[in-house]
């Protein structure tokens, strides 16, 4: 894992850069009616989609966003760094191995139903290439009222100080929402995703923006299945962070062994199970929200407010 | 996508990791034709999903035929956790030495697949203090690896290669068939020092099926749960009596707990996912129609992705066609939720600002 990916410095850059808050991005499968549909919200937004790409559909043009029929010229007429990708569960290896042959260091991996054995083996060439990878099966990432690459609504969102790391897509929208109506806007939320293999997990998406000093807090929006909660309140443990982080976990009363919507929402004996999560963050002393609604003002006491 | 024992020792033998001969029986006449071809005693095994099958007494040995069309008999309709078997194995019993574990799975904290063996086999893998985890590399196991892992719970001779050979066939299983876990607990070590597999825990990745065509054979998804995927959700079959709906798997999770601290009992898990329309929410509430005990409906939109608006068109025609009868309760929020509210004005739907008084007032009507 490199320790130095800022993912800030991908997503808006610094001040003193010429396109800061203008990154370029590009969309893997932008002519598809799921990449349009959001090519058109992201760009909205104030993302800088600066092309697409759609084999054979070259010379195209998307609303005035050029289609390339690679990855390579795409990036080559436009130097981005960062790819949305929109295309099919069954083309996604393919599409993301070339995104990565090609200098993107920050893909954002929108589609559901991707075979474990696919995310494996992205990730290994992810980390062999230096890159990044978020989701797959995430509503992706948001900078509130900057930009944004993924399939989140926007009126949740407001700009702040606070991070939201969420398994879930929706519940990362109900928590934004919440979050914003309290008053603490948010500095970036990041889509996990809800699949057995996450690209970016809770430790290292918190690795990446919790020593920045304009993070003042994190909200974890967690749910049943796997450990990666379990994982993080021991990182917190052992580094004894001293920002607030507040959690909350869906899937209490999530019966065993069933999968609960997502790929990764399942609980085998106790491993997967909320009990284990909400205890291990006790441990680490992070509350945990009984319910969404309940995340403010565990904040609110946390901050000291 | 878990497979039953008998499926998973059908994939075992095509990888000519050796099981018992055996039989499925679906009546008491098949199961006496397969006893009498392998002869006395033999054991039957109910074919169920569940865990522990031993301890809830779905695994009976019989010596004599008469014993065995009686044990037959109560093991076909025996309910076992709420699980009605889908046919008896009749396997001969084999005369075992030892038993040993041994698994490989999806290490989802390590992203990668990892290795258990114990010398302490036919025990829950959680239980036993001795046991050995490798991960396996991303280009599979090697020989060296998997010889190792054997000497490593002490064993030598024979054993020690049937052991290496069992391993190695069954991480090309889970590398080929894109196995999320594979299980043989116990293998049995006969007394020439020979291994057979004496149970199998297979559970495929659902994501993958779209390349397993020869799987497919083994996909048994209930009725409703198919129609709903057909559509596009996700649904899970609970208790009790209030039906939720959502948009996304965390957000109906979510509303779960909170029916269930209100003290509400869940009677149905149902995820639109992001990309409903109209008619495929439509669908959806015929889908929660079929199941019987709903005496109300709970939904918990949060808008954006899904247009809320055309929510509510659904949720009227449905009332119209008579799809549902039962009273709704319905908290819709974000994209296009004022246009849903007028659109629900005056219907059997009751729409509420926060999910906590659409929860507060289903949990009531339906303790009525």
């Amino acid at each position: 894992m490199s320790e130095d990916f800022d993912i800030f410095d991908i997503l808006i850059g610094k001040e003193s850069d010429k396109d800061y808050k203008k990154k370029p991005i590009i969309i893997q499968g932008i002519t598809g009616s799921y990449g349009s549909t959001h090519t058109r919200l992201m760009k909205a937004y104030g993302s800088n989609i600066v092309a697409g790409v759609t084999p054979g559909k070259e010379g195209q043009n998307f609303e005035g966003t050029p289609v390339y029929n690679s990855v390579s010229k795409a990036v080559k007429t436009s130097g981005a760094k960062i790819s949305g990708v929109f295309v099919p569960a069954n083309f996604f290896l393919d599409a993301a191995k070339e995104a990565l042959d090609n200098g993107i260091k920050l893909l954002i991996a929108i589609p559901e139903h991707i075979p474990i054995k696919d995310s494996i083996k992205i990730l290994e060439y992810a980390q062999v290439q230096g890159a990044k990878i978020i989701g797959p099966n995430t509503p992706g990432v948001i900078v509130p009222e900057i930009m944004k690459v993924g399939i989140m609504p926007v009126q949740p969102f407001k700009a702040g100080n606070v991070v939201v790391l969420s398994r879930s897509g929706t519940l990362m929208y109900e928590v934004s929402y919440i979050l914003t109506r309290a008053g603490y806007g948010q500095k970036l939320c990041i889509g996990i995703g809800g699949d057995p293999i996450n690209g970016t997990n809770l430790v290292e998406a918190f690795n990446m923006v919790s020593d920045r000093e304009d993070v003042e807090s994190i909200v974890v929006v967690g749910e049943i299945g796997g450990d990666s909660e379990e994982q993080l309140a021991d990182y917190l443990l052992r580094t004894k962070f001293a920002k607030p982080v507040v959690a909350y976990i869906a899937g209490r009363f999530a019966p065993k062994e069933k999968r609960m919507g997502h790929a990764g929402a399942i609980i085998y004996g106790n491993y997967g199970s909320a009990d284990s999560k909400v205890s291990n963050f006790a441990k680490a002393d992070v509350p945990v929200a009984k319910r969404p609604s309940d995340i403010p003002e565990l904040l609110s006491k946390k901050l000291g407010d | 996508m878990r497979l039953l024992e008998y499926q998973g020792k059908e994939l075992f033998d095509q990888y000519a990791i050796r099981i018992p001969k055996a039989c499925l029986a679906h009546n008491v006449d098949e199961g006496k034709e397969a006893a009498a071809r392998l002869g006395y005693p033999v054991v039957l095994k109910s074919q169920l999903m569940v865990g522990g099958r031993g301890k809830a007494g779905a695994i009976l040995k019989c010596k004599t035929e008469m014993e065995m069309v009686s044990k037959f008999n109560e093991l076909m309709y025996k309910e076992i956790k709420g699980e009605i078997p889908r046919g008896i194995l009749v396997e001969e019993t084999v005369d075992l030495k030892n038993e040993l574990y041994l698994s490989l799975f999806l290490n989802r904290s390590k992203r990668t697949y990892s290795l258990i063996a114990s010398a302490e086999g036919g025990m829950e893998i959680e239980n036993v203090e001795n046991k050995i985890i490798i991960d396996i590399p991303i280009n599979g196991l090697s020989l060296q690896n998997a010889e190792d892992v054997a000497r490593k719970i002490g064993l030598t001779g024979n054993t020690l290669i049937a052991f290496t050979d069992f391993t190695m066939k069954l991480s090309n299983l889970v590398n080929e068939k894109e196995a999320e876990l594979a299980e043989i607990n116990p293998v049995g070590i006969l007394y020439d020092g020979s291994l057979v597999a004496l149970d199998a825990k297979v559970i495929i990745d659902d994501n993958a099926m779209f390349r397993h065509p020869e799987l497919k054979k083994y996909e048994q998804i209930p009725e409703l749960q198919a129609q709903a995927e057909q559509s596009g959700f996700s649904l899970v079959e609970l208790d009790g009596n209030i039906a939720i709906i959502g948009n996304g798997a965390g957000l109906v999770m979510s509303t779960l707990d909170m029916v269930s601290d209100a003290g509400g009992k869940a009677g149905s898990f149902l995820d639109f996912g992001g990309r409903a329309t109209t008619e495929t929410i439509y669908e959806a509430l015929k889908v929660i129609s079929k199941i019987k005990k709903i005496d109300g409906i709970l939904v918990n939109l949060f808008g954006g992705i899904v247009k809320t608006n055309l929510v509510a068109l659904a949720i009227l025609e449905a009332y119209k066609n008579k799809v549902i009868g039962v009273p709704l309760f319905a908290r819709i929020s974000g994209a296009e939720s004022e246009k849903a509210k007028e659109i629900l004005k005056g219907s059997q739907a009751k729409l509420y600002d926060t999910v906590e008084e659409a929860i507060c007032a289903v949990v009531k009507e339906v303790s009525k």
